[in-house]
């Protein structure tokens, strides 16, 4: 009995995976409505009604024929539509880069062209471990060669790569062709405009606080502005030139601390507030970093003429190629810190490269031309700030924060007769250099941000302002009470008695002395 | 990343910045073949590059049988010559927490050193006591790469399998992530002990393959925004960057099974992440 029961069991068993897996024999494909049920009754029914030779080995076109004769059936009438991969949007936009333009003149090419060397540039950077990849470097520089043609630039370099959250920027630094000028001065005026048409209107009240003055703008070629800077998403996308950068928008990324998000219109979302979106904050933070961490070989660069005494507080901002340079081993660039000098100038505490003295006012506002006197007349004029001069070596940057502001090393120990000289900035994480011999170049990729130390401490809203003096004037007092006030009465009534008593005490001795 | 796949990965995450240069790589491939065979690893990887102010540390990983549990971690000064690591236990861990401030040295014998004033006893009778930590350098090598690796590994989901027995293996069949998948951030899994798995309700736990989703995902992270989803290299490799850790990459090519993580940077946690997204 027990081993029938057993039988049963395991047939039963037996017959439970079978329709366990027939269940999933008939299960359809999603792809072409069959299902392996289906298609293995029908092979077999063919190779019945053919019965063809060696069977076994050609079972796979028998199946293949099966599957053929029923697609003719199911053809559907929808078609899909291939989806567009991000990959090939950008390949059709990429295919432009490497369009050669018809009328290239050979001889135009042999000029000096205003883009380096790329590939020569691209070769040592990888050497000292810098760069963003051999395939990427190349669409880079055929997408500035791009830009150059586009825009007319005298001289063009890459400047480096911004990493953001949601898309990082691949930024190109231009010198300004001539006669450039701001584009920004019709937009305030149309601005000025408005604002009186409704102070006519409607006159409010006017507040007397006057708010303190704006530094001014560099003008473009000079300190912060000298350079023009073009950024794009990706290489074969278009390029967009970056405004130029005020000192008030130095400061304030200063005192902020945000990732970039990759879209150049972003706000940004900040105490202190920063005047402006994500374009300022990123050309302030350029600016920043070129001033701190653009770098060339001593000697290199020489200073330009100069015009006037050395006393006036303008410092030198021109600078020239030095024709003889020599070239300093590479050994010693990669020791000594001396060797190397800033060629970009220092930004001041203010903002500008050229310290601008904010408490002589100009007398064209007639509004505050009363107030300029005054503000003449105190004894204690700002400080002029004075900021390294350039070309200066680095061995005098501060250290600041406990950690040295660079790092040297060579490129490589094993083959130092070829290795370069490698400098990288610990201050700017992300700022690198290389020398060898007469060639040199900065590059910076990073997230944008300087080294913060111990941690970033958001600033604190100021106290609120005292609305006036305490003095005993103003200072509330209790007011005396009604028995206080009788107490007091009664108090000075008889001083009075008292008073009268002695004066005419006082009277009848006199008389008597008489 | 996977030392087989050093010489083309290296291209796919320099989109970070930092690359190596022909001579480290090439000295990599060979020293890390001779150092699979000494320590008998099933895969050794590169783990990334920590640098410090005056030496960088070149760090490598092997992996035995079990791919979460046995990992050794060694470091190098010029790819040549491996140092190990000791393993990072809690202790050393909070040590290293409270005395490593600033940027790394270079130096594995640079001590950091850390003060603390006890007081015991009563309020004026206090005895003060001075109790000094000290943390050399390579136990906060040590401390920086687990944390790292708890925090910030990334794998994308399928890549890794969990037997039934609990071993952690590499799935043979994981075909890649498709275009659409590698665009979200839930199909990437944080490489390390799962911690957020129990509180997942019943109906999404719904869709989930126990064999595959035994990690955490990585779009549950706190503060949102902490990874930065882009498409590098003429949008053909889909980069993943930590904010909370700057200088973490992962890479994974979609529709291929080519996937990798690597950490190059200065080995210090953002600790600013909030005010900075």
């Amino acid at each position: 009995m027990e081993s029938t029961d057993g039988n049963d069991a395991k047939s039963e068993q037996r017959l439970k995976s079978a329709a366990v897996l027939k269940s999933f024999m008939l299960k359809s494909s999603t792809e072409s409505k069959l299902n392996l049920y289906d298609h293995l009754s029908r092979v077999l029914m063919k190779v019945m009604d053919e019965h063809p030779d060696n069977a076994v080995d050609v079972i796979e076109d028998v199946s293949r024929e099966v599957k053929r004769g029923l697609f003719e059936d199911k053809q559907s009438t929808l078609r899909d539509l291939p989806q567009t991969t991000a990959a090939e949007l950008l390949a059709e936009q990429q295919r432009l880069l490497f369009s050669r333009p018809e009328e290239a003149d050979q001889e135009e090419e042999l000029m000096d062209t205003p883009l380096p060397n790329v590939n020569e540039v691209a070769f040592y950077l990888e050497q000292a471990g810098v760069g963003l990849g051999r395939e990427e470097m190349q669409r880079v520089f055929l997408a500035l060669k791009q830009l150059v043609e586009s825009q007319g630039l005298p001289r063009c370099r890459l400047w480096g790569k911004i990493l953001g959250t949601e898309s990082s920027y691949i930024v190109a630094e231009a010198e300004y062709r001539e006669g450039e000028e701001e584009e920004e001065s019709t937009e305030e005026a149309a601005e000025d405009e408005e604002r009186d048409v409704e102070k006519e209107m409607n006159p409010l009240p006017q507040s007397a606080y006057k708010p303190p003055p704006t530094v001014p703008k560099e003008a473009l070629g000079t300190g912060a502005n000298k350079f023009a800077f073009y950024v794009c998403k990706e290489p074969g996308l278009p390029w967009v030139k970056l405004p130029s950068v005020s000192p008030a928008q130095i400061t304030g990324a200063r005192q902020i601390r945000k990732f970039f998000t990759g879209t150049l219109d972003t706000p940004i979302v900040s105490y202190p507030h920063f005047p402006g979106n994500e374009a300022n904050y990123l050309r302030a933070q350029i600016a920043r970093i070129s001033a701190g961490t653009q770098v060339s070989p001593q000697g290199f660069y020489q200073a330009g003429e100069e015009e006037g005494d050395e006393e006036d507080e303008a410092p030198r901002d021109s600078f020239e190629v030095n024709p003889d340079f020599e070239g300093v081993p590479v050994a010693e660039m990669a020791e000594s810190l001396s060797t190397w000098v800033h060629h970009v100038q220092h930004i001041l505490q203010q903002g500008r490269c050229t310290w601008v003295n904010l408490a002589v006012k100009p007398g064209d506002d007639s509004n505050e031309e009363g107030e300029g006197e005054e503000k003449e007349e105190e004894p204690d004029e700002p400080e002029p700030e004075v900021g390294p001069p350039l070309l200066t070596p680095l061995s005098q940057d501060a250290e600041m924060l406990n950690i040295p502001p660079w790092t040297s090393k060579m490129s490589s120990v094993l083959t130092s007769q070829h290795a370069l000289a490698v400098l990288r900035s610990n201050l700017w994480p992300g700022a690198y250099s290389y020398a060898s011999g007469k060639k040199f170049e900065n590059i910076y990729v990073g997230w944008g941000l300087k080294y913060s130390g111990e941690g970033f401490s958001q600033a604190v809203p100021p106290l609120p302002q005292k609305e006036y003096p305490s003095g005993p004037e103003i200072t509330e007092a209790l007011d005396p009470s009604v028995e206080e006030e009788q107490v007091l009465k009664e108090a000075l009534e008889e001083e009075q008695a008292a008073q009268e008593e002695k004066d005419d005490t006082d009277d009848p001795e006199e008389e008597d002395d008489d | 990343m996977d030392s087989n796949s050093l010489f083309y990965s290296l291209e796919l995450v320099a989109g970070s910045g930092n690359t190596l240069n022909v001579e480290q790589t090439t000295a990599l491939q060979t020293s890390l073949v001779i150092l699979k065979k000494n320590y008998k690893f099933h895969r050794v990887l590169f783990w990334g590059k920590i640098l410090g102010l005056k030496e960088d540390y070149f760090i490598a990983q092997g992996r035995g049988e079990d791919e979460m549990k046995d990992k050794k971690t060694l470091y190098s000064f010029n790819c040549m010559d491996w140092m190990l690591l000791a393993p990072a236990t809690d202790s050393v861990i909070e040590e290293v927490s409270k005395t490593a401030k600033g940027s790394f040295v270079g130096d594995p014998s640079y001590v950091y050193e850390h003060v603390e004033i006890h007081r015991a006893g009563g309020r004026n009778d206090a005895i003060q006591e001075e109790v000094v930590t000290k943390v050399n350098e390579e136990s906060r090598l040590a401390v920086t790469v687990h944390q790292i690796d708890e925090e910030a590994s990334v794998v994308p989901r399928g890549a890794y399998l969990k037997s039934p027995h609990g071993l952690v293996q590499i799935n043979r069949s994981f075909g890649g992530l498709s275009h659409s998948e590698a665009g979200k951030l839930d199909n990437f899994l944080h490489f390390s002990k799962a911690k957020n798995l129990k509180k997942k309700s019943i109906l999404e736990m719904g869709d989930l393959n126990p064999a595959i989703d035994f990690l955490d995902v990585l779009s549950d992270d706190i503060p949102k925004g902490s990874w930065s989803l882009q498409l590098e290299c003429a949008s053909r490799v889909l980069v993943l960057r930590s904010l909370l850790w700057p200088g973490l990459t992962f890479f994974h090519l979609p529709t291929t099974p080519q996937h990798g993580h690597i950490y190059i940077g200065d080995g210090r946690k953002n600790l600013d992440l909030p005010f900075m997204i």
